[in-house]
């Protein structure tokens, strides 16, 4: 018989073929991977919360192996003598197992603790990015809102999970919480009781933490965020303006290959910076709070930092009571002051950015769908609303953790509290003008410089004595030596290399990594295009 | 009483202003200490007669006068000659014991400097030797607690004493110092100092006298043993916690790790991102 020889070369595309005519995924496919992404760092902060959440996935299966989500009491006899032999819940004993008996345990806790604080600071650093870039209008108001439930669902997550070791902080924590609970009006009680199944702590608020945990809440998210990504590969990305991008295309690198290396190789760098800050730096040492009791409670018991906002609010709210007589029937009825800082506030920090892309259209009149993103200097209102809010949640934050601050700058703790208290009135019309002012500036630069020109750093003397810089113009001038360019919202150059006048600055970053190549273009009119496209063009470079 | 004085004494309370009578319930309380002191050494007199005569010039130990010594140079502009106290200035040592000498001037904080919100620790002025002589000066001049000799320590043989003592430590005393025995703020300026520099013998008088603002630990509520055991747990398991964890970012909870995920790590990812995308 003669030898069938198979040619090595053809194997790839006949079997691909042969996949295709069974499954007829190649123009689909072919979409995908042709995709095309705008490139900005500022349109990476989205991927980091996406990486660290893989990240907790990973690490939390680890710990699902080993943690006991039992409220039992045992007898510890691990090898962490200063506690051996002192009674603690399965939970707590299991944890410290993880951190001492299990090998890599300890990293895994840490690195599954790094990955959630990383993962929320990641959804707040980019919702920044969405906001102050007016990201969130039309089309994209629901990725905006899907964003925002991420972050809440983020938080129940980070909480469940800091109440699952059951030491004397998580017990801390969840006792706070039951607080909480309790004094929403009418319904507070019947809340408490039927998630702790009677009174704190009970029984069986661990097994249900647990599932909470690891089940429910990352279903959620996982599902969140999978329609969230879904939509910006359906929405298309934004894109910054500038020359040749306009509101129907998109400029930047496809999928595959080049944009798909780059995540990948973006993912191994998050998950390089939080298996170091795992392996490197201790965070929740479980061993030293002790198993939770009712009557222990430690100076420094904090929140993780995402919580914390709502601790400082407790602190500064004013023990403000609200009793009702209810017309002398029984005891009456009273509202604690706990329930503004902690259940009225967080209510309307969750309603307000919720709206907010309906509210910003309706002040604005803005009815348009933009695929152009904004630069905050244009935008100065909302810029402005931006750093206000976020002064706000400073200010909180801060007062969240005004105790240790106060001891370890010696500070009074009361000075402290009233310095929050009244910062927190004072500091963000403050943020808000200030930051209106800057945008201003920035604006005005920006005018002078397509107006007059880039500085050269050239002084000369006018035969009259004067002195004067020689300015380089970005485009032909009228008779006076004043631009004809408009104000376009693009990035202005304002050094002569990014016009090419003195060659392009060199690539790279700590060295030079390419030649450098033909200089960054510098911008002219946008060009206008009379016909709308239905869908947006993609452009890659 | 006449009718007229509770007017002429309400009168004079309402006329002093806040922080001078703290001053005044101070001065209250060290007369009313002295008298009871007085009736008991009465009392004392009565039944050992033996003695009588010691009470006004009492008869003191070598190790004693040297300490009167040094307190009639260093202390009495402050707590007065004999130690009875000077208004406004410091309160009597009558009854205070050899045990709160020895912690306060042990760890640094007497003589006190100047006046202010809590006399802090510092390189202490005076040798061991200087300390005890005048810890023993006010002992024999109005007696109290005393830190007992011998090893502060709970028996090496006992396995679960570090554990007792730290689950004691977490109920009484990490509400103020921390679970890492790091300290905290307390209310208006005041501090409890972090624990890394007591000694053995300075924690167990702390228990003891309890300083400023610190509750005193009586022997009634906790035993002699049970301060051994937190002496035990603080020197053995918190000061020699090497932090397996890696650095422990001086381990003041969720609120140096919130700073450390912005300063380190979203730091380094932005600079990542910063990279990554100007690469092409
Ligand atoms: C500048 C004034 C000043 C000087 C000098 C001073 N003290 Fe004091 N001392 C105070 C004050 C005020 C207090 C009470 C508040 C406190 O404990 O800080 C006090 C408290 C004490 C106490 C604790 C009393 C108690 O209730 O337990 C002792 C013991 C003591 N001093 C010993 C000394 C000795 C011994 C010296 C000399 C080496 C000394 N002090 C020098 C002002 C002074
Ligand atoms: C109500 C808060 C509070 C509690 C509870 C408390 N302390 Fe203190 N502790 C203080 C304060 C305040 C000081 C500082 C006193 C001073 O400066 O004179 C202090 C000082 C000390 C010092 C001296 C530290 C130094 O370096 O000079 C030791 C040791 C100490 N405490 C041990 C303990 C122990 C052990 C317990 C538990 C049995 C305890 N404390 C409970 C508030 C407290
Ligand atoms: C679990 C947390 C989150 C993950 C994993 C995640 C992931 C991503 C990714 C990968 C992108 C695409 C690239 C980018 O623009 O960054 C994106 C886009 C977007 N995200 Fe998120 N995100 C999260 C949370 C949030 C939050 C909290 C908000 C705002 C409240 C938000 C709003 C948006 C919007 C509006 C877009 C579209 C941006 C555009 O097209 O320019 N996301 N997200």
């Amino acid at each position: 018989m003669k030898r069938r020889k198979i040619d090595v070369r053809a194997i790839p595309a006949k079997s691909a073929g042969a996949l295709d005519d069974r499954f007829q995924a190649a123009t689909p496919l072919r979409s995908l991977l042709n995709k095309v992404f705008p490139d900005h760092w500022s349109f990476l902060l989205g991927e980091i919360a996406l990486f660290s959440f893989i990240v907790l996935l990973l690490t939390g299966t680890f710990l699902t192996f080993f943690y006991e989500p039992s409220l039992q009491t045992v007898t510890y006899d691990g090898s962490y003598t200063p506690l051996r032999g002192t009674h603690m819940s399965a939970a707590y004993a299991s944890s410290l197992d993880l951190s001492f008996d299990v090998r890599g345990g300890l990293i895994m806790r840490q690195m599954h603790h790094w990955a959630a604080l990383t993962f929320m600071a990641a959804i707040v650093v980019h919702m920044f990015r969405i906001f102050f870039t007016g990201a969130f209008r039309k089309p994209r108001e629901t990725n905006w809102i899907i964003g925002s439930l991420l972050f809440w669902i983020g938080f129940l997550a980070g909480f469940t999970g800091y109440s699952l070791p059951d030491d004397a902080l998580s017990g801390t924590g969840l006792r706070i919480a039951s607080a909480i609970m309790l004094s929403i009006p009418v319904i507070g009680s019947w809340v408490t009781t039927s998630i702790f199944d009677g009174e704190f702590p009970g029984h069986v608020i661990m097994g249900r933490f647990y599932i909470a945990h690891v089940l429910l809440i990352p279903g959620i998210l996982l599902a969140l965020i999978a329609v969230h990504v879904g939509l910006v590969f359906k929405q298309k990305h934004t894109q910054w303006p500038g020359p040749g991008r306009t509101e129907h295309n998109v400029v930047g690198e496809r999928m595959f290959p080049r944009y798909a290396i780059k995540q990948g190789g973006f993912f191994m760098i998050v998950f390089g910076v939080i298996a170091l800050m795992g392996g490197l730096f201790q965070i929740n040492p479980i061993w030293l709070f002790g198993p939770y009791e009712a009557f222990t409670v430690s100076a420094a018991s904090q929140p993780d930092w995402y919580v914390m906002f709502l601790d400082g609010s407790t602190r500064l709210f004013p023990a403000w009571e609200i009793r009702f007589d209810l017309f002398g029937w029984g005891d009456g009825y009273t509202i604690p002051p706990i329930f503004w800082p902690t259940v009225v506030l967080p209510g309307v920090l969750t309603m307000l950015p919720l709206a907010y892309p309906f509210i910003e259209a309706r002040l604005t009149k803005d009815k348009k769908a933009h695929n152009l993103l904004q630069r905050p200097r244009d935008v100065p209102a909302r810029t402005a609303l931006g750093a206000m809010a976020i002064m706000f949640w400073l200010v909180l934050t801060l007062s969240g953790g005004n105790d240790v601050i106060a001891d370890k700058f010696h500070i009074s703790l009361n000075a402290m509290t009233w310095a929050g208290r009244i910062g927190l009135l004072i500091l963000p019309p403050i943020a808000y003008y200030v930051t209106y002012r800057i945008c201003l500036g920035l604006q005005q630069h920006d005018r002078e410089v397509l107006a007059h020109g880039v500085e050269t750093g050239i002084i000369k003397r006018l035969p009259d004595g004067r002195f004067i810089e020689v300015h380089q113009p970005l485009a032909p001038v009228d008779e006076h030596g004043h631009g004809e360019l408009d104000y376009a919202g693009w990035v202005v150059p304002k050094k002569m290399n990014r016009l090419g006048a003195l060659g392009p600055a060199i690539k790279g970053f700590f060295y030079p990594i390419e030649k450098p190549a033909e200089a960054p273009v510098s911008p002219g009119h946008p060009p206008v295009s009379p016909i709308e496209p239905a869908r947006r063009e993609e452009i890659s470079k | 009483m006449t009718s007229d004085s509770p007017g002429w004494l309400g009168r004079l309370r309402r006329g002093r202003s806040g922080p001078r009578s703290r001053v005044r319930r101070r001065v209250g309380s060290v007369v009313r200490l002295t008298l009871a002191l007085t009736l008991a050494g009465g009392v004392y007199i009565v039944f050992a007669p033996g003695l009588a005569g010691a009470k006004d010039t009492p008869q003191l130990s070598t190790a004693a006068e040297e300490g009167k010594a040094l307190f009639n140079q260093s202390c009495i502009t402050c707590h007065g000659p004999n130690a009875q106290g000077v208004e406004g200035r410091g309160p009597s040592l009558i009854g205070v014991g050899a045990a709160s000498v020895e912690f306060q001037v042990g760890t640094g904080r007497m003589p006190m400097a100047r006046q202010e919100a809590q006399a802090e620790r510092k390189p202490p002025v005076f040798t061991d030797e200087q300390t005890r002589q005048l810890a023993q000066y006010i002992q024999e001049l109005g007696g109290g607690p005393q830190v007992p000799s011998g090893d502060l320590r709970a028996p090496e043989s006992d396995e679960e004493a570090i554990a007792r003592g730290g689950n004691l430590f977490r109920i009484n005393c990490s509400s103020c110092h921390a679970f890492g025995g790091g300290g905290g703020a307390l209310s208006s300026g005041k501090y409890a100092p972090g624990l890394g520099e007591a000694t053995d013998q300075q924690i167990y008088a702390a228990m003891l006298t309890g300083p400023q603002n610190m509750p005193v630990f009586g022997d009634n509520q906790l035993t002699p043993e049970q301060k051994k055991e937190i002496i035990s747990y603080i020197q053995e398991a918190l000061k020699q916690d090497r932090d397996p964890g890696g650095w422990g970012l001086g381990r003041f909870g969720p609120v140096t790790e919130g700073l450390a995920i912005f300063l380190v790590g979203i730091v380094a990812l932005v600079f990542a991102s910063l990279w990554i995308a100007g690469k092409s």
